[in-house]
């Protein structure tokens, strides 16, 4: 197998550069407004980084809270249907809150105490970030106001509830096309108008630099507890790296620690909704183009006339019309491949696996297993593929019962 | 959609880098502060935005914003979205936005126009050939909410280059430190926002606001020009008490769609405005 290697790069892992930038895409694309704020928020996560206490406060609730590492699971049943290479799931579905998104917001709001802000703001599309925020924002006692598209509220009930339990105030935002995208919109507008007291947690490895970093680096707590122990169940490196994208905070944080190892083939999985084909798709990368939104440079489906488009997915954390700046980056570097799967190959994988594998996956890693479904029959049996089971699918059974023409 | 304007020669170029400053040099001759009126181009579609827009300048407008409709305007208010959401939905775009701006200057010549919006219309169509096709239209300045001076070499430099005016907005956020950062590459005039927030929701004392004026002169000898709140004579007056001018924009929006885009209820508000400025002589 061949991996893309390009010999003017001396380091895929050394990005961004001062300014935010990775090739072209990043930066700092934000009215003037939050200019001083995400000065600030760079230079308190530089002097964070430097602490090793702040690293200490992290590492213990990722333990004791989280319930970190999570373990790296070999699906042996999936392994033996698909009949090719070895499957390995990295658990980040048995997270506290049932997907990754609270290795980012524990990092986020430890740094948000640090920086003396008493309120925090989030948006969230399927809800996972905005229950993840909410979680340790009723852990630390600060109050939580979390933006979400009043379409996504309706198929993301459960989770809507859940945040409201734990004492943050959900907002439905009616703008625009009323989903992820508009929430990102309506908590920048917030963030404009409480500069003071307010921290933004994005979920995601978007937004203005410093977030794509930042939220890469503490997500990047995935790929380096898989690499040690794919090294020590395997004594070696996995051959592929395999993980759904939506803003792509998951994939980015299994991706990062291997970038530099060119024998580690790494594959992103875009949502492709009805089809890319077909303009209804969240596959930003697969069907879009480059642009700026959000803070930063990057694919974005978009019209000819710069007008962002809807996107479309079964998964509504994969419903964003953008994607994190170092993607683009990777997908142009040729160092990481991103291929697409549709609403109906992922919801085959999804029952695939609670079959197999006892294990109910979110829509979104369901993505991601449909292309391992793809993938691991043509490689042999000695060879290793990690998928990023990124979330539980509790959320999500409703929304495959419709999908199945089932009433419960 | 029929865009019933008659089509104009594009060869005609209107450049004239030089309006922005005898505007406001007449301003200071007429010892008043100036009136600077926002529209979203488009809205609710080019040709009721057109008839807006040709009579502001006899209703008093001394400058004139053009908001350019973006799908995701994340600076602006629910007034401004809306108007963004009306353009789009009847078919505006930025070629459009161009057209119009042209077909604008072709009875106006001095009134300046400046266009207001977000980058990615801008990257899309182009910057070499969007700065090309401004400058011959007829557009005297550029307001990009979403380039901060970090991004200057996107946009900033290639239309300050091709005699673009690149006009930036500070904000109560804005320290001394940062004023240094907003007036380089800064030009025509500066945009003081007086809130923290999105346009056209909250207003701003006229003491906040005098001090802020004070603290951006000493950092800039351009016009300033005072935006975010003003929504009747009052204020307007108030603003002009502090600033070369006052802007206008959620104001007029919201008259826009609440009258479905009557040119004359519109012109009735600038009017009112301008009536306002006029009766607050500057002592300057």
């Amino acid at each position: 197998m061949t991996t893309a290697h390009n010999p003017d790069i001396e380091s895929y892992r050394a990005g961004p550069d001062e300014d935010g930038h990775f090739g072209i895409f990043g930066g700092r694309f934000v009215a003037e407004t939050l200019m001083p704020l995400v000065l600030d928020l760079e230079q308190a996560y530089r002097q964070a980084q430097r602490d090793p206490e702040f690293q200490r406060d992290f590492d213990y609730y990722a333990k004791h809270y989280i319930g970190r590492p999570s373990p790296l699971y070999f699906a042996r049943r999936l392994t033996a249907h698909l009949g090719g290479a070895k499957i390995y799931f990295k658990r980040d579905e048995l997270n506290h809150t049932g997907a990754h998104k609270i290795n980012n917001t524990l990092g986020q709001i430890l740094l948000a105490r640090r920086m003396g802000k008493t309120r925090i703001i989030a948006e969230t599309g399927a809800g996972q970030h905005g229950v993840a925020s909410a979680t340790v924002c009723a852990l630390f006692d600060l109050p939580c106001v979390v933006y979400m598209g009043a379409t996504d509220i309706e198929r993301q009930a459960p989770n809507v509830f859940r945040m409201k339990l734990l004492g943050a105030e959900v907002v439905p935002v009616t703008s625009g096309t009323a989903t992820l995208k508009d929430a990102l919109n309506e908590a920048l507008r917030d963030w404009v108008a409480n500069v003071e007291d307010t921290f933004y947690i994005i979920g995601t490895v978007a937004g203005p630099h410093p977030y794509p970093e930042m939220v890469r680096n503490f997500q990047s707590v995935i790929g380096h507890e898989v690499r040690e122990q794919i090294t020590a169940a395997e004594g070696r490196l996995a051959d592929v790296l395999v993980a759904c994208i939506g803003g792509g905070s998951n994939a980015m944080g299994l991706f990062h620690p291997f970038l530099d190892d060119t024998g580690v083939r790494i594959v992103g999985v875009e949502a492709a909704g009805f089809g890319v084909d077909t303009g209804k798709h969240a596959a930003s990368l697969t069907g879009g183009s480059p642009g700026v939104l959000h803070g930063n440079r990057t694919y974005l489906l978009q019209t000819d006339d710069g007008q962002i488009q809807d996107a479309h997915s079964i998964s509504a954390g994969l419903d964003y019309p953008g994607i994190g700046p170092e993607h683009s980056w990777l997908h142009e570097t040729g160092r990481a491949e991103y291929v697409s799967v549709t609403d109906d190959e992922a919801l085959d994988a999804f029952q695939l696996c609670c079959r197999l594998e006892g294990i109910i996956p979110a829509l979104e890693p369901a993505h991601a297993l449909a292309h391992v479904m793809r993938l691991a029959p043509t490689m042999g049996h000695e060879q290793i593929i990690v998928m990023n089971m990124c979330g539980r699918g509790d959320k999500d059974v409703f929304t495959v019962a419709d999908a199945l023409g089932v009433t419960l | 959609m029929s865009d019933s304007v008659q089509p104009l020669s594009p060869h005609d170029d209107y450049t004239d880098t030089q309006r922005i400053a005898n505007r406001f040099a007449a301003l200071k001759t007429e010892r008043r502060a100036g009136l600077v009126t926002f529209v979203t181009a488009g809205d609710p579609d080019s040709e009721r935005s057109l008839s807006i827009i040709r009579g502001l300048p006899a209703a008093g407008a001394d400058l004139i914003e053009i908001g350019m409709p973006f799908s995701d305007p994340m600076a602006d208010g629910p007034a401004i979205q809306a108007a963004s959401l009306r353009a789009l939905s009847a078919g505006m775009t930025l070629v459009k936005t161009l057209k119009l701006v042209r077909h604008f200057r072709a009875g106006d010549r001095t009134t300046p126009i400046v266009l207001m919006g977000y980058y990615n219309p801008i990257y899309r169509y182009g910057v070499p050939d969007f700065i090309d096709d401004a400058c011959s239209a007829g557009v005297d300045g550029l307001i990009i909410v979403d380039l901060p001076p970090e991004e200057d070499q996107e946009l900033c430099h290639p239309a300050l280059t091709a005699g673009l005016h690149w006009i930036r907005l500070a904000t109560p956020t804005s320290d001394d430190k940062r004023l240094n950062r907003i007036m380089t590459n800064s030009s025509g005039f500066v945009y003081y926002v007086a809130v923290s927030g999105v346009t056209g929701t909250r207003s701003a004392s006229e003491q906040d606001v005098a001090a802020a004026v004070g603290r951006l002169r000493r950092h800039t000898n351009l016009p300033v020009a005072v935006g975010f709140g003003i929504k009747n004579a009052e204020q307007a007056k108030a603003i002009a008490r502090v600033a070369d001018a006052a802007v206008v924009g959620s104001a007029l929006v919201d008259i826009i769609a609440a009258t479905d885009g009557d040119a004359e209820a519109a012109h009735k508000l600038v009017r009112e405005l301008a009536q306002g400025l006029r009766e607050e002589p500057r002592d300057l």
